[in-house]
């Protein structure tokens, strides 16, 4: 980016250099191509808040694609507080954050540890456990499912919203370990024999040296997990199995799949469970494309 | 670097709980898995009664209505995954030229090309659902096909994921004679076709998905460095040029990356389907986990459900390990 400057004295031809009063219609078509994408990628999202905003009265399939002629909150609440037909979703909004919340800073803060030793203190066979651990990221997750149901089941844990929080801590290890390790690979190692020269030892060096400069770390790994959670259909309904225990994207495809609730409401409720995960991504969504990026392994 | 003998232990066991949570959750699950898919155990409860391969015999070569739904996910899985991976890679390598161009608002436009990412796979089939809900002939076109009607397409009006038909070659065409002739008869059945519902999953996954992979290619050209391109244009390259002989080429490796996330996504893909076709009409939309849900949690044939359990394994770990060993390979020669 910073190295165009350089070469702008050499005049050279390339198109950001050339303005010419008529329109461009090679940058013009660019824009019409990123304009038609936009309004296809927003097209469902605005379709829940446009169906969501409408009264009963105006909801109809056949008209889905018409504005709302007066605003009406009717269906967002039928589906936080349920309607007489349907069951109300507030409930399991409010579980969904009971599991996500510890299950994000549990898994973070094990991940963080982990990468400290498996980066700065790697012992005979650390890279070997590390390759075992991020194995454990790219299974197909049914090959797991019987065994979690049995051994739940045996702890007691079963059905329930710590037994669901114990499965995310577990399968988020290897993505969280990921991102520290990483991130701490790229810390100079100098920095760690000066303070043990000092006379600092394992534990303070992670204390007064590393955590410091873990912020961004733990800004990507913390998100990263907090949009997987909240989203996480598989484990949440293997796990769950009382409506009253269920995360929101459970009782969501609960919610969709009875055909007698009226699908402005379901709409609503789409945009209800989505909604933490799209405040995160809208105010911190460039952490969101880091995380994403470093997840994919290389750092 | 040299460390007291105690700090070392403080280390491995820091780490302990962590590896010790993997080696029973990750591969003891996995041992116990297989285990299961030995046994007898068809009912809820669990009978561990050896009975060797006797189960994937079964699925594989049984030929009865577990097998013929293996197999039927298998040619979903194989249409689904080549379109996939092309529709994804071309509008997410797209897209990132596209942000690369220095438009205005470019910021804006990459914000909203991966926004579906931050929105769970549920809450995607709920609205895609609804927008492939063809509506009927009495009442009228809904969702996308009402879109079809205001722009004059109305008379396409595709059943969507409600449509059972399978795409194959017919047996009386030239094509199909000739693969008859050659005793390659099978492949004009509709066991090697392409399931229609299959498009309504492709275009709602892709929606899902291509920001993603737009992200993927934004961060590896944003890091080719920038006088590579502006020589070749001194010299005479067009854009085009520039894009096919250097970008392609060096952005090899994040096109393997995205290769192995879709892949990855396309042999894992259950959400998307439970909340938005389910096995669809005739199996035309299932997939092995939605079959292998089914198996378990729903018939509580815990043995057959764990055959399938441990194929998807063996799919998925023919791509994730030598994958795995590359980049691990990679990063040993960069440090």
């Amino acid at each position: 980016m910073n190295s165009t400057t350089r070469t702008t004295p050499v005049n050279s031809p390339s198109g950001a250099a050339m303005h010419s009063p008529r329109i461009d219609w090679r940058r013009l078509l660019l824009y019409v191509i990123a304009i038609v994408f936009t309004a296809a990628y927003l097209l469902p999202i605005s379709l829940l808040l446009l169906t969501g905003l409408k009264s009963y009265g105006e909801v109809s399939l056949y008209d889905m694609w018409a504005l709302p002629r007066s605003l009406s909150f009717q269906s967002f609440v039928d589906a936080w507080q349920g309607s007489p037909i349907s069951v109300g979703l507030g409930p399991n909004f409010i579980n969904s954050f009971l599991v996500v919340v510890p299950a994000t800073l549990i898994s973070t803060f094990m991940g963080a540890i982990n990468g400290y030793v498996l980066s700065k203190w790697k012992f005979r066979g650390a890279d070997i456990i590390f390759a075992l651990m991020l194995f454990g990221m790219f299974i197909p997750y049914q090959s797991v499912l019987i065994p979690m149901v049995r051994t739940l089941n045996f702890m007691g844990l079963y059905g329930s919203l710590t037994g669901l929080v114990f499965i995310h801590i577990v399968y988020g290890l290897p993505f969280c370990t990921l991102i520290f390790r990483n991130y701490y690979a790229s810390l100079p190692d100098e920095m760690i024999e000066a303070a043990k020269i000092d006379g600092a030892h394992f534990f303070n060096i992670f204390t007064r040296i590393i955590l410091p400069l873990s912020g961004p770390a733990f800004i990507i790994t913390m998100i990263g997990q907090f949009s997987t959670i909240w989203n996480d259909f598989l484990f949440a309904v293997v796990v769950t199995n009382s409506p009253a225990n269920q995360p929101i994207t459970v009782a969501l495809n609960n919610l969709a799949g009875s055909f007698s609730v009226e699908w402005n409401v379901q709409f609503a409720g789409a945009l209800i469970a989505a909604l933490p995960t799209l405040l995160v991504y809208i105010f911190l969504g460039r952490f969101f494309a880091r995380g994403l990026v470093a997840g994919s392994i290389k750092g | 670097m040299k460390s007291k003998g105690w700090e070392r232990w403080a280390a491995i066991l820091t780490v302990a709980p962590s590896m010790l949570a993997i080696a029973v959750f990750v591969y003891g699950f996995i041992g116990w898995t297989v285990f299961v898919s030995l046994t007898k155990w068809v009912t809820a409860k669990p009978d561990y009664t050896f009975v060797g391969l006797a189960n994937y015999q079964r699925i594989l070569f049984g030929g009865g209505i577990d097998s013929q739904r293996f197999y039927i996910d298998i040619r979903n899985l194989i249409g689904f995954t080549v379109l996939f991976l092309i529709c994804n890679i071309v509008i997410g390598f797209g897209l990132a030229l596209l942000v690369d161009s220095r438009l205005r608002g470019e910021h804006f436009f990459r914000s909203v090309y991966l926004m579906p990412y931050a929105v769970s796979a549920i809450v995607t089939g709920v609205v895609w659902r609804w927008l492939f809900t063809p509506g009927t002939e009495e009442l009228g076109a809904t969702g996308v096909n009402k879109l079809f009607e205001y722009i004059g397409l109305g008379f396409i009006h595709p059943r969507w994921w409600t449509d059972p038909t399978v795409w194959h070659i017919h047996p009386d065409t030239g094509l199909g004679e000739f693969l008859n002739q050659i005793h390659l008869g099978f492949f004009t059945t509709a066991a090697w076709g392409f399931p229609v519902g299959t498009f309504s999953i492709l275009i709602a996954t892709t929606w899902l998905l291509s920001g993603n992979v737009m992200v993927l290619y934004l961060s590896g050209i944003r890091s080719i460095p920038q006088e590579l391109r502006e020589a070749a244009i001194v010299d005479g390259a067009t854009q085009w040029q520039v894009v096919r002989y250097i970008y392609i080429p060096i952005l090899r490796p994040v096109t393997l990356t995205a290769v192995f996330i879709l892949l990855n996504v396309a042999i894992r893909l259950y959400d998307l389907t439970v909340a938005m076709t389910g096995k669809g009409p005739g199996f035309s939309t299932d997939t092995l986990a939605f079959n292998m849900f089914e198996t378990t949690f729903r018939s509580a044939r815990f043995a057959h459900g764990a055959v399938l359990a441990a194929l998807m394994l063996i799919f998925v770990s023919a791509i994730v390990i030598p994958y795995l060993r590359y980049q691990l390979r990679q990063e040993g020669t960069n440090t």
